[in-house]
């Protein structure tokens, strides 16, 4: 394995940082103390679940909108920056340009996520003033969220590839939507007769299964876990973001860069 | 051994929203280009020079045709960490600084971590970006960034370089820098192969030239050779405001400037005119067999197959 | 010789079908291990305004979505013979709330949340709750009252407050003749096979989803077993009373009672006449809904639900 792709990660990630993204941040921290100073105050019995439903929403839902905003621009700003071609005209291949691009993303979501799981924690810690053997749980939902992250990643990078990124962004936020609801949709899938039950059927599998990967309820109220699922959900989302990287290589091989 | 063989590279695009037609964008080109020669890929605008370029980078697939690169086919990966290439108009990462982008550059074309510490500053100091080397790329102006294009264009000591359109945007300065870049370069034993529509550049640098018009070849040829057809006429000086009625009868062009006149005559009439001037005690300044300026070879070239184009658009696209 | 593009073409080709295929698998897996998918909110979100905000707006959609989870979380458990339908309160009512005008919600709570298990929820109360609602909401619809009445009386057994209802339904504008037959029939016959028989027919006729016309389909046939086993039952006590001694079998009843022949039942079996006079099915099985004509000591096995048009 070359180290180009680690040089690329390492690039987008320092792209990220200097973007700003991180100021993200002060965002979530805000909100989050908010939230436990005024839940704190008010005593109303669920303080430990509003923070851990807050703060888990808010970790996801912020670091979706920020891996498809950057996501999205990945390929596409590169081709029309055309900053791509003193990069291409270098002995880098095109699909390890890809692949680099995807880690540094992925990694830079993990580390903002990584200072956001510290937020949460303190914010746990300020309303229930200890820790409980349960609140590791909040833990393998990080792990999910992450998890989710990658596919999300994997995602935007596919339709940056060969998508402006209105378009990228449109399609990236509705595979998200949908895939939260994927459930749902195989049910609907089952339900239906003849053809539409082949095309739901297959659209249901193909859609990114987000709602599995979704635990924030169930570690609210200290469901466990089993480790066969964390597994199986492990292997799901490194197959899915496979499967799309593997688009976006396939894609991005045979394009022209005008 | 050629440094560049282009063995019927050609590029067709289908334009048009619904029904596409095909536009040539290149038609199949042959060109080899030796090593240790700086040579010169002339043309107007859109001639195809760019496409060529990006076909040989990669950046474009061709149509038909194949093109080696340094004995190795050009889609070769590894063939790439001994070029270099200047893009027309670059643009880099603009929140990274020079030094950063050339560390960046350096580590994707395998520059071991000491060398590259060291090249960079080599670099930077002979494009002479070394005070500004710790400044964000988006302050750049369009001369630094030209500059910095070079730097990355050379810092892993290429030995074929690749440049489109280097003076493009350069005050007169920065084109002379260029210039001697390049000389520098040929100096050091590497092939330089660049495009460009300003001829004189090309008159004074390159070893050899192709011209280009229309996705065409139109012509090739060592520099010295194509402006070494003299015209067959000779250009005559001399002191004074008067024009002898010998030199008249001659059939010469005459035009007075100043307190000199200038006239063209045929090389035939080269001894005859000697004689007029002596016999008239008329003190000749100069005497200069007219070469052919590349520049109306190009423009010969270009509209010789012009008309023969002409006749044909009423059939083609 | 193969270009270094034409590798990584095949690889990442290659690549694209194995990841697809290894997600549907486990998919498919992860799909075993997480049965409870489709009501894990509901199990832990039970208040239906909580969701109702976090819809965003999106009620309409959400109430869809919601509807055909309880469709399925209600076919799921029937069909593996559950005994409680705890979540269906509240799915049904998370539904109703996020849209109160989703009608089919109320007609299958009334046929589903009522009646006891297996059958149902056994919850009328909150049945009664739930068309109440509907009515609030739907002030013009009829059917509901039906809805509501069809609780009182199938399973409160409320004769007079179904009469009541039935009543004030058939004075919506446009309500069905069949109401004000149905406020007469409580008043006065309430316990009657005929007045049954009008309400599961009407049920059958007015309802859309296939779970409650099969239900409706099911009470058909139990009330036609048992007014033929009420029916015979009584013959044979004519008989023995008049000839002073039982029939010696179900021929020599029919003989006397002047009827057609052997009667069966809706499948087609016999009936069987038992030496103390007690009149059996052949299949009680097939007859989820039946009161009579069951062997002693019966226990009834898992529902079954036939497809009957």
């Amino acid at each position: 394995m070359s180290p180009r792709i680690a040089y690329i990660a390492a690039n987008t990630f320092r792209e990220a940082v200097r973007d700003r993204v991180l100021y993200n941040l002060i965002a979530f921290t805000l909100l989050l103390s908010g939230a436990a100073i005024f839940v704190g105050q008010i005593s109303i019995d669920i303080e430990r679940l509003v923070v851990i439903n807050l703060g888990l929403t808010a970790v996801s839902l912020f670091g979706v909108v920020i891996a498809i905003f950057i996501g999205i621009g990945l390929v596409s700003k590169e081709i029309e920056k055309r900053t791509l071609y003193t990069v291409l005209s270098r002995p880098v291949r095109r699909w390890e340009f890809i692949v680099g691009k995807f880690f540094g993303l992925a990694g830079t979501l993990v580390v903002n996520t990584f200072f956001m799981a510290i937020g949460v924690f303190g914010a746990l810690l300020y309303v229930t003033h200890k820790f409980s053997k349960p609140d590791a749980l909040i833990l393998v939902a990080l792990y999910f969220i992450i998890l989710e992250f990658l596919v999300i990643c994997s995602l935007a990078l596919l339709f940056s590839s060969f998508s402006s990124p209105l378009l990228s962004a449109v399609f990236a936020f509705s595979l998200f939507v949908i895939g939260s609801f994927a459930d749902d949709l195989r049910g609907f899938a089952g339900m239906a007769h003849g053809l539409t039950r082949w095309v739901a059927t297959g659209a249901a599998y193909l859609v990114p299964n987000f709602s599995a990967l979704n635990v924030i309820s169930a570690v609210a109220h200290q469901q466990p876990m089993s480790s066969q699922l964390i597994l199986q959900n492990t292997l799901y989302a490194l197959f899915y973001s496979a499967m799309a990287l593997s688009g976006a290589v396939l894609i991005f091989e045979r394009r022209n860069l005008k | 051994m050629a440094a560049i063989e282009i063995l019927g590279l050609e590029k067709t695009y289908m334009v048009g929203f619904w029904r596409k037609r095909p536009k040539r964008a290149l038609q199949p080109l042959h060109l080899a280009v030796d090593e240790g020669e700086i040579f010169g890929f002339l043309g107007p605008n859109g001639a195809g020079k760019t496409t060529t370029l990006k076909m040989l980078m990669g950046l474009v697939f061709p149509t038909a045709g194949t093109a080696r690169i340094l004995g190795h086919a050009w889609t070769d990966p590894e063939v790439k960490a001994q070029i270099g290439f200047l893009p027309e108009q670059p643009y880099f990462y603009d929140y990274l600084t020079a030094h950063e982008l050339l560390d960046y550059y350096g580590q994707l074309s395998g520059v071991p971590g000491k060398d590259r510490k060291r090249r960079i500053e080599e670099v930077l100091q002979r494009v002479g970006l070394t005070d500004i080397k710790g400044v964000q790329l988006r302050k750049f102006s369009k001369g630094m960034l030209q500059r910095a294009g070079i730097a990355q264009a050379i810092l892993h000591n290429p030995k074929l370089v690749f440049f489109d359109e280097p003076m493009s945007g350069l005050d007169p300065l920065g084109r002379r820098e260029v210039r001697d870049l390049m000389e520098q370069l040929k100096q050091e034993g590497k092939t330089v192969f660049f495009s460009t529509h300003i001829l004189s550049d090309a008159e004074a640098l390159c070893d050899r030239v192709a011209i280009i018009h229309q996705g065409e070849l139109r012509g090739i040829g060592a520099v010295a050779d194509l402006t070494a057809t003299v015209q067959g006429k000779v250009e005559v000086i001399w002191q004074g405001t008067q024009v002898p009625a010998s030199m008249k009868a001659l059939g010469a062009e005459c035009h007075i400037t100043g307190d000199t006149v200038r006239a063209v005559i045929p090389e035939s009439q080269q001894d005859a005119a000697i004689d007029a001037l002596r016999r008239e005690r008329i003190r000749l300044i100069a005497l200069t067999p007219l070469r052919t300026s590349l520049e109306a070879y190009f423009v010969e070239k270009l509209q010789h197959t012009e008309s023969a184009t002409e006749k044909t658009l009423g059939t083609a696209v | 010789m193969k270009t270094a593009r034409q590798r990584t073409t095949i690889i990442a080709a290659a690549s694209l079908a194995i990841s697809m295929a290894a997600c549907i698998l486990l998919l498919r897996h992860i799909d075993r291990l997480r049965p409870q998918t489709s009501i894990e909110d509901v199990l832990y979100i039970n208040s239906p305004k909580t969701i109702k905000r976090a819809s965003l707006g999106f009620d309409g959609l959400m109430a869809c979505i919601y509807w055909t989870r309880t469709v399925q979380y209600f076919g799921h458990r029937h069909f593996d013979y559950a005994h409680t339908y705890n979540e269906l309160a509240p799915l049904l009512e998370i539904t109703t709330t996020l849209d109160p005008h989703l009608l089919p919600a109320y007609q299958f709570g009334a046929s589903f949340l009522a009646p006891k298990p297996p059958g149902g929820a056994g919850q009328p109360e909150r049945a009664i709750q739930l068309m109440e609602y509907g009515i609030q909401n739907n002030p013009d619809n009829w059917q509901l009252y039906y809805n509501l009445g069809f609780v009182y009386y199938t399973e409160l057994k409320d004769y007079r407050k179904a009469s009541e209802v039935f009543e004030r339904g058939s004075n919506v504008p446009n309500a069905h003749p069949f109401m004000k037959i149905l406020a007469a029939q409580m008043a006065m016959h309430a316990g009657d096979f005929t007045t049954a028989r009008m309400l599961w027919s009407a049920t059958y006729e007015t309802a859309r989803e296939a779970t409650i016309r099969q239900n409706a389909v099911e009470h058909l046939r139990a009330i036609q077993v048992d007014e033929d086993v009420t029916h015979l039952e009584a013959l044979f006590t004519e008989f023995n009373q008049r000839n002073g001694r039982p029939p010696a079998s179900m021929a020599e009843l029919v003989a006397a009672a002047h009827l057609k022949g052997i009667p069966v039942d809706p499948d087609g079996d016999a009936y069987k006449l038992t030496p103390d006079g007690r009149v059996l099915v052949e299949t009680p099985d097939d007859f989820p809904f039946i009161t009579k004509g069951l062997p002693p000591g019966y226990k009834p096995g898992p529902p079954k639900f036939h497809s009957h048009s």
